[in-house]
């Protein structure tokens, strides 16, 4: 991202430093001293002030695709990040997906029709309450409710791997409701 | 490295190991004279009143005061560990051990019945140019007679494994059950900052890191001859099945999609249950110890996990969520029929079938808390092991039935604790940096 932009920064400059030089080098061919009547170097101030006006609009129109190229660009990482970063969260030793987990689902399959060469990891996540060897399934069937619903919206199967991290990874390390809500997550991970 | 002190101490223990009194250890072979001192099935134990004075140096040229304080108080925690003694206060011993005789006819047992010892552990030591010579003798100090006595010899490093030998004989003696000595505990620990598989003694001395992953490593437990420790580790980004040979560079991975968990071996037989998770849900199947799935042991939809083997192998408790909440089933292998086990509270998970049998251990959910409880297999109980003291998880037994390992809150951070199996004499097994959790208790161990 920041590449391409340093290289449109760089083209800015350097096109109107090549046109400057290129009416530089054709002066001494086109101007013999003291040769020109007034009328002639009217026209030709006119033409050369045409010729400046089309070159402006078209350096406008440059500067508007590369905003509008920008904008989208920006557009694609802000719904690419949303994607990694939108977790869907579960009630307490449930995997069952609640109705908001389900619109965020929806959201991510758009995303993921779009995009039909990306493949994701669903990781599911549990809080530290109950044991660690039943977090671990509870996990797993997070994991795969999650799976199971996007390949229901048209998903192939084959672009959606699933692990369990039980109450292995909290994203909030505290012992209380408001961490234990956080950490009952499937999380998606571009893989 | 450790196959060489291995055989060293093999040579060792055939070489020098004797018996001091034939007499005595031909009378107590028999065993219409053996008598059961502690009976380890009553639910409740009275810790036996034991004296232990500080070994005599027979050597008498040099005085090591130390190592006979070292020898004798390891022999006092290891018998003590058991829970069925209470170790009595040297201060109130009424003789000079550096000066009072050591065999049966020497002792004035009145001497000891005074101060309320029951039993009396009398030891003797030499050690000279790196042989530790170690005589032991247990008396019943009301009968006024020997009921084991044995000597040692060996190289002063290996004094933990004379000691052990000797309260193996003991309680073999009092109990007529082997003791828990040359057992080890493995147990996952986040020393290195990941979490990793250490293995220690069954006292918690000389943890060892088992397992070098890098990553997330869990549920170990060992194969029923000591020799394979399977468990669950992250290292190819998914929580796969190892199943590793413990003192050969060798070992197999279970290669499968989805979760592969919670595994136990079935008694007797290489071939361990676990749960897996590639067909879709969390299923109990049964695999070779070659890591060959053989068969799929439940059938249900939702989970099942945690499978735990009754001794003789012909049944396995699990946990399944079944009938709404995590619960704990049997299911029969003879016919195949599955029955709940648990009815109370919302939450049982982590079943441990008890070596002897009729019991399972296992983790309740009960307001916030986890505890640990014991059941009956016939569905008697339950009985809370555990309560107010932080969250308890993961049970193991020590091979005998006696004791239970598990991990616990109660200090801040996870460690690992053991207790008797009627819940009484808890007690933090050991500090290592980091937390530590899942527990597994070894069987009895081939007597290197």
């Amino acid at each position: 991202m920041t590449k391409r932009f340093w290289t449109g920064l760089a083209l800015l400059f350097v096109i109107p430093v090549l046109m400057f030089a290129a009416s530089c080098a054709k002066r001494p061919v086109t101007s013999e001293p003291g040769a020109l009547t007034a009328a002639e170097a009217e026209a030709k101030a006119a033409e050369e002030a045409q010729k400046a006006l089309e070159e402006q609009r078209l350096q406008e129109e440059r500067l508007r695709a590369q905003a509008r190229r920008q904008r989208r660009e920006r557009e694609e990482m802000a719904e690419r990040e949303r994607f990694l970063n939108e977790d869907i969260h579960f009630e307490f030793d449930k995997s069952r997906l609640l109705p908001e987990a389900k619109e965020i689902l929806r959201h991510k399959a758009k995303w993921l029709m779009a995009h039909p060469d990306i493949s994701v990891i669903i990781e599911g996540h549990c809080d530290e309450r109950g044991t660690n060897e039943y977090n671990m399934a509870l996990g797993d069937r997070r994991a795969q409710s999650a799976k199971s619903f996007l390949v229901d919206l048209g998903i192939a199967r084959e672009r959606l791997t699933t692990i369990s991290y039980g109450e292995e990874r909290p994203v909030d390390p505290r012992h209380n409701e408001e961490a234990w809500a956080k950490n009952r997550r499937a999380h998606f991970v571009i893989d | 490295m450790i196959s060489i002190c291995c055989k060293k101490l093999k040579r060792c223990h055939i070489a020098v190991l004797f018996v001091l009194f034939i007499t005595v250890e031909l009378c107590s072979n028999r065993p219409c004279q053996a008598r059961v001192y502690i009976d380890i099935n009553a639910p409740y134990l009275r810790k036996i009143p034991t004296a232990i004075p500080i070994f005599k140096d027979m050597a008498a040229k040099q005085k090591q005061a130390q190592l006979a304080k070292m020898l004798s108080d390891l022999l006092a925690e290891t018998i003590k560990f058991t829970g069925f003694f209470k170790i009595l206060d040297r201060e109130s011993f009424l003789e000079d051990p550096q000066q009072a005789g050591l065999l049966q006819h020497t002792i004035n047992f009145k001497n000891w019945t005074d101060v309320g010892a029951e039993l009396l552990i009398k030891g003797g030591f030499q050690y000279q140019k790196d042989v530790l010579k170690i005589e032991l003798r247990l008396f019943d100090t009301f009968g006024g007679r020997l009921i084991v006595g044995k000597r040692y010899t060996g190289r002063l490093k290996d004094h933990r494994r004379m000691i052990h030998r000797f309260c193996d004989e003991v309680i073999l003696r009092l109990t007529g059950h082997p003791g828990i000595f040359n057992t080890r505990i493995a147990f996952v620990s986040t020393t290195t900052g990941n979490k990793e598989i250490f293995i220690a003694d069954f006292d918690g001395y000389n943890p060892i890191q088992f397992t070098n992953t890098g990553t997330i490593t869990l549920f170990p437990a060992w194969s029923s001859d000591g020799k394979w420790l399977a468990y669950t580790d992250y290292r190819r980004r998914k929580p796969e099945l190892y199943i590793r040979n413990i003192k050969e560079q060798r070992g197999t991975v279970v290669a499968l999609e989805g979760s592969s968990i919670t595994p136990a071996w079935v008694p007797g037989q290489f071939a361990l249950a676990a749960s897996l998770s590639y067909e879709g849900n969390p299923a109990i199947y049964l695999l070779s110890g070659n890591g060959k799935i053989m068969r799929k042991l439940t059938h249900y939809w939702g989970i099942d996990v945690a499978p735990t083997w009754s001794p003789d192998g012909k049944a396995f408790a699990f946990v399944s969520n079944r009938s709404g909440t995590p619960q704990i089933f049997i299911k029969s292998m003879e016919n195949g029929e599955v029955r709940r086990l648990t009815y109370e509270g919302d939450y049982n998970s982590s079943p441990q079938w008890s070596p002897r049998g009729n019991d399972i251990a296992y983790v309740g959910l009960k307001n916030g808390h986890l505890d640990i409880y014991l059941i009956g297999v016939n569905g008697n109980g339950p009985i809370q092991l555990t309560r107010e003291a932080g969250d308890n998880e993961s049970p193991t037994w020590s091979p005998d039935g006696s004791l239970i390992a598990f991990s616990s809150t109660r200090e801040g951070p996870s460690r690992i604790y053991v207790m008797n199996a009627n819940g009484t004499n808890q007690r933090r097994l050991l500090l290592l940096e980091g937390e530590q959790t899942n527990p597994s208790w070894s069987p009895r161990l081939s007597g290197d």
